[in-house]
């Protein structure tokens, strides 16, 4: 009997080893080598303690970019987006003899493969010595002339980040707005209708309220999923995305830990943790805002 | 909005103009971002099956062609280690999900059903670790397993995704849904709980294990920061990576429909799991899948 009591450590031993080595050991290092200054990678030593890399890491012309670049994106991206995502499933939910249908289309971006289709936009996007492209054939029919949006204005550029972004966290938005209008109580509906409510009054006094913990959840996730945007500029820009003027927070993480200017895990750390002091506020006043909103 | 609209008809018997506006409208809505959502890849076909030549002759891009060919496909496996990249996901992806589900199943168990000091607190601290966001960890992963000298190699590339908090929680959800009756009985018959586990809790399970099986491949398939870190050896590449490489070095820059047929291989398995699995999936990531 005593002997079974603590089988049960035996089977989460290896649940334990992996998530102690690769998350909690992990998260306190990264605090450690934020303050490491002046960290060697080759020879693994520093010369003492302090704030440096974070001083550093905020007067970085690229971090300033990156940073201009995600916030850019994440206050573009998901008022867009989860507007979008509400829209779409209000209308999804109102034609139930084609949802279905639509719901597997509107899923596809969520199964690709982010780098591959990404690509697809580029082309799409791009305009070269040999063809403007298909985006500059539509603006055509408009008399708008032809923009190079992989290449060109910083406006452009954002343009085709946001909007491959969008296209990419639409599905997961729709599919939970989907089923959460679904489970709004039919009697509901019946009642207003029985009383005549329009169905203007409707959807902001039921509808709305009904599935607003939902919206809500989708807002936070949506901030916390694009502050950490990363590869969808990758696939769009390449990975040189300093150059292009088009990284992202994430992407200065990783460009400052590996690559051609890699080789700083301090410097990396250091904006890693600015990067989660960002998002932690932020978190934090969206929570604040729903709890206030409720009382 | 539309939604009354339609509901309205019910009680005021035929639509009414304005009503049926509303419904074209809405239509025309879900018509015009199926079509964003699917031109893309009607488009990376399209221009997959068409000659390099004719390609690069057309200033403005036609929407079909006549001459559809294969010969991008030939030159995307022989021009570039399509297959080999390919093939490391393939292993990447089977390993990597198959060690988690070993790893997961045997944690869930653990906290579903057996007795030890401290079991609750334990799982505290598990769920605690879901809101470690991957960012923060990834650097000091990065500088472990180069250390280890694991960099190129699958155990690097495999080792710190077999762990999931999130799927524990879950299967352990499913496990404590099995009735106790069930595990006595087969304590009594003296089954070991190993036993117990792998015939009995399992399948019984078999539908969230599927459901957790379909999450980690698709999110396998599509990792790319991580294998990035850690392979620069292109026979390591995965296939995101490789598709990076093919855009930066492969082909020659401008031979775009043979990198689309590449786009095109690397997308089908997931497309085709998804047609098959829609419902499972669409499930799943409703559960608590996020992307990224």
């Amino acid at each position: 009997m005593e002997n079974r009591d603590y089988k049960g450590y035996l089977y989460l031993v290896p649940a334990v080893l992996f998530l102690g080595i690769f998350l909690v050991y992990p998260l306190f290092d990264v605090f450690v080598y934020s303050f490491e200054e002046g960290y060697n990678f080759a020879s693994q030593t520093y010369r003492g303690f302090g704030w440096y890399n974070f001083r550093y890491v905020l007067r970085d012309p690229y971090f300033l970019q990156a940073l201009k670049n995600t916030l850019f994106l994440v206050f573009i991206t998901v008022p867009l987006s989860t507007g979008l995502a509400l829209l779409l499933s209000v209308a999804l939910c109102s034609i139930p003899k084609v949802r279905e249908l639509f719901q597997t289309i509107f899923f596809l971006p969520y199964v690709t493969n982010t780098l591959a289709v990404g690509l697809v936009f580029m082309i799409l996007f791009q305009k070269t010595p040999y063809s403007d492209g298909l985006m500059n054939l539509l603006l055509s029919v408009f008399g708008i002339a032809p923009i190079d949006f992989i290449g060109g204005p910083y406006a452009a550029k954002l343009f085709v980040l946001s909007f491959y972004t969008i296209w990419i966290v639409l599905p997961f938005k729709i599919l939970i707005l989907t089923s959460a209008l679904t489970s709004v109580d039919e009697g509901l509906y019946r009642a207003a209708r029985i009383d005549g409510t329009p169905p203007g009054r409707i959807f902001f006094r039921i509808t709305l309220p009904m599935i607003r913990p939902m919206i809500f959840y989708l807002i936070i996730t949506g901030f916390i999923g694009a502050f950490k945007a990363y590869s969808d500029a990758v696939a769009i820009f390449g990975v040189n995305l300093n150059a292009a003027g088009m990284n992202t927070i994430v992407g200065y993480v990783y460009d400052m830990l590996y690559g051609d200017s890699g080789g700083y895990p301090s410097y990396a750390s250091a904006a890693a943790i600015l990067l989660f002091a960002i998002v932690l506020t932020i978190t934090t006043v969206n929570l604040l805002v729903r709890n206030r909103g409720r009382n | 909005m539309a939604d009354t609209g339609r509901d309205n008809m019910e009680y005021t018997g035929a639509p009414s103009v304005k009503e049926r506006a509303v419904k074209i409208l809405t239509m025309l809505l879900l018509v015009l971002w199926a079509l964003v959502v699917l031109f893309p890849f009607y488009w990376m076909i399209l221009t997959s099956v068409k000659g390099y030549g004719a390609y690069n002759a057309e200033y403005i891009p036609k929407f079909f062609t006549l001459h559809p060919t294969g010969e991008n496909y030939a030159e995307a496996f022989s021009a570039v280690p399509l297959a080999r990249y390919f093939l490391n996901t393939i292993v990447f992806t089977l390993v990597t999900t198959g060690a988690m589900l070993i790893v997961i199943t045997f944690a869930a168990f653990a906290f579903a059903r057996l007795r030890f000091p401290g079991r609750d607190l334990i799982f505290v601290a598990f769920l605690a670790l879901m809101m470690i966001p991957n960012e923060l960890v990834v650097i000091t992963n990065f500088v472990t397993i180069t250390n280890l000298g694991l960099r190129n190699s699958f155990t690097g590339l495999i080792l710190p995704s077999v762990t999931s908090v999130f799927y524990i929680y879950l299967l352990k959800e499913n496990f404590e849904q099995v009735p106790d009756n069930l595990y006595y009985a087969a304590k009594v018959d003296g089954t070991s709980d190993l036993k117990y586990l792998f015939k009995v809790l399992c399948p019984i399970c078999r539908p969230t294990l599927v459901t957790v099986t379909i999450l980690k491949v698709i999110e396998c398939w599509n990792s790319y920061v991580w294998p990035r870190l850690i392979t620069d050896d292109p026979r390591y590449f995965l296939v995101s990576n490789g598709i990076q490489e093919i855009r930066e070095n492969g082909f020659g820059r401008e031979n775009i429909p043979a990198m689309m047929a590449a786009v095109v291989v690397i997308s089908l398995p997931l497309l085709v799991l998804f047609l098959i699995f829609r419902r499972k999936i669409m499930e799943g990531v409703a559960r608590g899948g996020l992307k990224g």
